[in-house]
């Protein structure tokens, strides 16, 4: 069975019709990569994949290990394995990093009904982890994302992934306004994630991610449907050509 | 409902059977220390909304009811013991505004700590209470320390002498019990912490039962010089009780006092306090949470007075509004003349969790130095939904993210507490409370979440 089927999928957001059919069928194990320009739907998917609300499914289905995730909420996707790294990490004054870590990480034990974990096994878990995304452990003590760069907040987001082991990971522009330094470090954390049980959906603007992670497929998201899907040598033809002859060829202008 | 004639005809009645037999009756100034607060509180009645003081709170609730004074009345330890809080250097239950010795537990304390309840120290050691007392809180001003002012007889006593230093809480508890007939009491506590002493005393006000009360509180603090005190107020009674509470602050040179208020209970409260920096180079915090839900009305008002020079007072105040409860917040700074280089800061955030919720923030600076530092400001916001979906999505529930980002909220009001069985008291205090605030609504009812651009109105002034 497949971890996730994307089947027809349309989504409106203020009256605009945004995601208008998608199908996309991802394994356990698969590296997904969708690329496409601005305002083509992107973070629109990664957004309703990981349950929020705001956005109004008007048709199609997506099924999560055989269950209707659109019948799940926030929380409930996220325990059932369902990760979403943010574009733009929120910023959350008075909530401490190591503390709402723990917090997820318990709620999701919770959820699988096993025991808590209490601060004294967290700890060396948690620095073990910290050690993989190179991230200073002072950091943990403040609050969330709160003063953190932006290479902070991305590398944060994959701290989290790495803490709360996913099925399902979604990374949306983790890459975007990262130095090269930065984006090797995201990269490699990512990379050690991979396994055969677990599936990464990499949400990018850049062919450049895709050198250092490296995926089995690659989508071009445009205008609200994927127009064209292949391997990896398809993002290089995108760097190459651009967005848009790609639309073109698939719709071509009259004269 | 009574005519205000009737009104003060009840309270004389009150007040002509206490002064024959209150505890210091037969004390000249006392007697007339009472006379001539009573004659005051006659005079100006009690405030109305006309009154700028008053513009966002009406007392006609508190005016109308016939309250009887509260007699002495005892307690079972078992009805006590949640209210227990351990760490205390010494704990003294007050009952109805009565000081109950069997209930009290006071031991062991450090040479040159004393604490009493005030009538029996009037009786003993009447020369140290005249010393102090009523020589701090305005009667002239204010209709409720008037009140208090003639009907002080009992409270908590506290004194601690020179270069003595108490680590652990003083701790004075005050219950209201459920009574057939509406009782008011109105108990005044004089703490006096003398130079380079330092010491923290925790005011905490619940209620047994659930009947009408009045608890119209007033307590004078004196910090002598170099004093290091840390003061608590704990409201947390049910939401028919009225609680009016006075804090009146004198500060000496370089006394150093932080006034933390939390407000969680009552239905209609108004919590003043009034530090006035008296000498040179004093420091002055002030840090306050409330937090309502339901009719609670609860009302801040806040009386800085800079009357000397080099002093630094800081006002934080957070408030969480849910339901149709409604919040004030009056900043006041008074700087005087000579009162340069005066740094006065004010910082009043709020939460409103409903439509219906309302917060009144209003501050008032007078400054009549000229080389001072004043800023002020305000903001009105609410749950922000991006950051309570960041929550869910990484697998918290809805109603566990918004008690946590409740507490987060409430933390900064913590954060500036310093470490100490109070703070540790008042923790729990607002978990609890937050607990059952976010717990009482199932989820997806009609809440206002949002970007908060469109609701969220700010301020920031420099003067």
């Amino acid at each position: 069975m497949s971890l996730l089927e994307i089947k027809d999928l349309k989504v409106r957001v203020d009256n605009h019709d945004i995601l208008k059919g998608i199908n996309l069928t991802v394994n356990p194990g698969e590296v997904h990569s969708i690329m496409g320009p601005n305002g083509s739907g992107k973070s629109t998917l990664a957004q309703v994949l990981a349950r929020r609300e705001a956005y109004e499914v008007t048709g199609g289905q997506i099924l999560y290990n055989g269950k209707d995730l659109l019948e799940m909420k926030a929380e409930d996707a996220a325990c059932e394995g369902v990760f979403l790294a943010f574009q733009y990490p929120v910023e959350i004054p008075g909530i401490g990093n190591a503390y709402f870590l723990r917090s997820a990480l318990n709620a999701i034990r919770k959820y699988h009904g096993l025991d808590e974990m209490d601060a004294m096994d967290f700890l060396p878990f948690f620095r073990e982890k910290l050690k993989l995304l190179e991230m200073d452990e002072k950091l943990m003590n403040r609050s969330v994302n709160e003063g953190f760069s932006g290479g902070e907040k991305k590398r944060n987001e994959i701290l989290q992934m790495a803490v709360l082991e996913p099925k399902l990971a979604i990374l949306d522009e983790t890459d975007s306004g990262l130095d090269i330094d930065a984006l090797k470090i995201v990269a490699k954390g990512v990379n050690s994630l991979r396994s055969p049980q677990r599936a990464m959906i990499v949400v990018t603007h850049y062919q450049r991610l895709l050198n250092y992670i490296v995926p089995d497929f690659v989508h071009v998201l445009v205008n609200g449907r994927i127009v064209r899907s292949g391997g990896p040598e398809l993002a290089l033809e995108l760097e190459d050509k651009g967005y848009v002859d790609i639309e073109d060829a698939r719709q071509p202008m009259p004269a | 409902m009574i005519t205000a004639t009737e009104q003060l005809a009840t309270y004389l009645d009150s007040f002509t059977e206490f002064q024959k037999r209150a505890a210091g009756h037969d004390l000249p100034w006392l007697r007339r220390l009472r006379d001539n607060a009573f004659a005051r509180f006659c005079e100006v009645g009690f405030p109305t909304t006309h009154d700028e003081d008053w513009r966002f709170t009406s007392v006609s609730a508190i005016a109308r009811m016939p309250f009887e004074l509260a007699g002495t009345q005892t307690l079972a330890e078992d009805e006590l013991r949640q209210f227990r809080v351990p760490g205390a250097a010494c704990q003294l239950v007050f009952v109805n505004g009565h000081f109950v010795r069997e209930l009290s537990v006071i031991e062991k304390l450090p040479i040159g700590v004393k604490v009493n309840g005030l009538a029996e120290e009037i009786k003993s050691n009447s020369v140290a209470v005249e010393s102090h007392l009523g020589r701090y809180l305005n009667t002239q001003r204010d209709a409720f320390s008037a009140l208090n002012t003639a009907f002080a007889e009992d409270g908590g006593y506290v004194h601690v002498r020179k270069g003595t230093v108490l680590e652990a809480p003083i701790y004075l508890l005050f219950i209201s019990t459920a009574s057939d007939r509406p009782l008011m009491t109105h108990p005044r506590n004089l703490i006096v912490i003398e130079q380079e002493a330092q010491a923290t005393v925790v005011e905490d006000y619940v209620s047994i039962g659930e009947s009408t009360a009045f608890c119209n509180t007033a307590t004078e603090l004196v910090a002598g010089e170099n004093a290091v005190v840390s003061h608590y107020m704990l409201e947390r009674e049910h939401q028919k009780a009225f609680n009016i509470s006075t804090l009146r602050i004198q500060q000496e040179r370089s006394a150093n006092v932080s006034s933390h208020s939390v407000l969680l209970g009552g239905g209609l409260v108004r919590n003043n306090v009034h530090p006035v920096l008296a000498g040179e180079g004093g420091e002055c915090l002030i840090n306050g949470l409330f937090i309502g839900n339901g009719h609670q009305h609860l009302d801040n008002y806040m009386l800085v007075e800079h009357a000397s020079p080099h002093c630094g007072s800081r006002q934080f105040y957070n408030g969480i509004l849910d339901d149709h409860a409604h919040g004030v917040f009056h900043g006041r700074i008074v700087v005087h003349k000579d009162a340069q280089k005066t740094d006065a800061k004010q910082t009043n955030r709020n939460l409103l969790l409903s439509d219906d919720a309302q917060i009144d923030t209003k501050p008032q600076l007078e400054i009549y130095a000229d080389d001072v530092k004043c800023t002020h400001g305000a903001t009105i916001g609410q749950i922000e939904e991006n950051a309570l979906f960041y929550l869910r999505s990484r697998g918290i529930d809805e109603v566990s993210a918004r008690k946590l980002l409740l507490m987060a909220f409430a933390s900064e009001c913590l954060d500036r507490m310093s470490a100490s069985p109070a703070r540790d008291h008042v923790e729990k205090l607002i978990h609890e409370y937050l607990l059952r605030l976010t717990a009482a609504r199932p989820e997806n009812q009609d809440r206002r979440t949002g970007v908060p651009t469109p609701h969220t109105r700010n301020w920031e002034e420099m003067g």
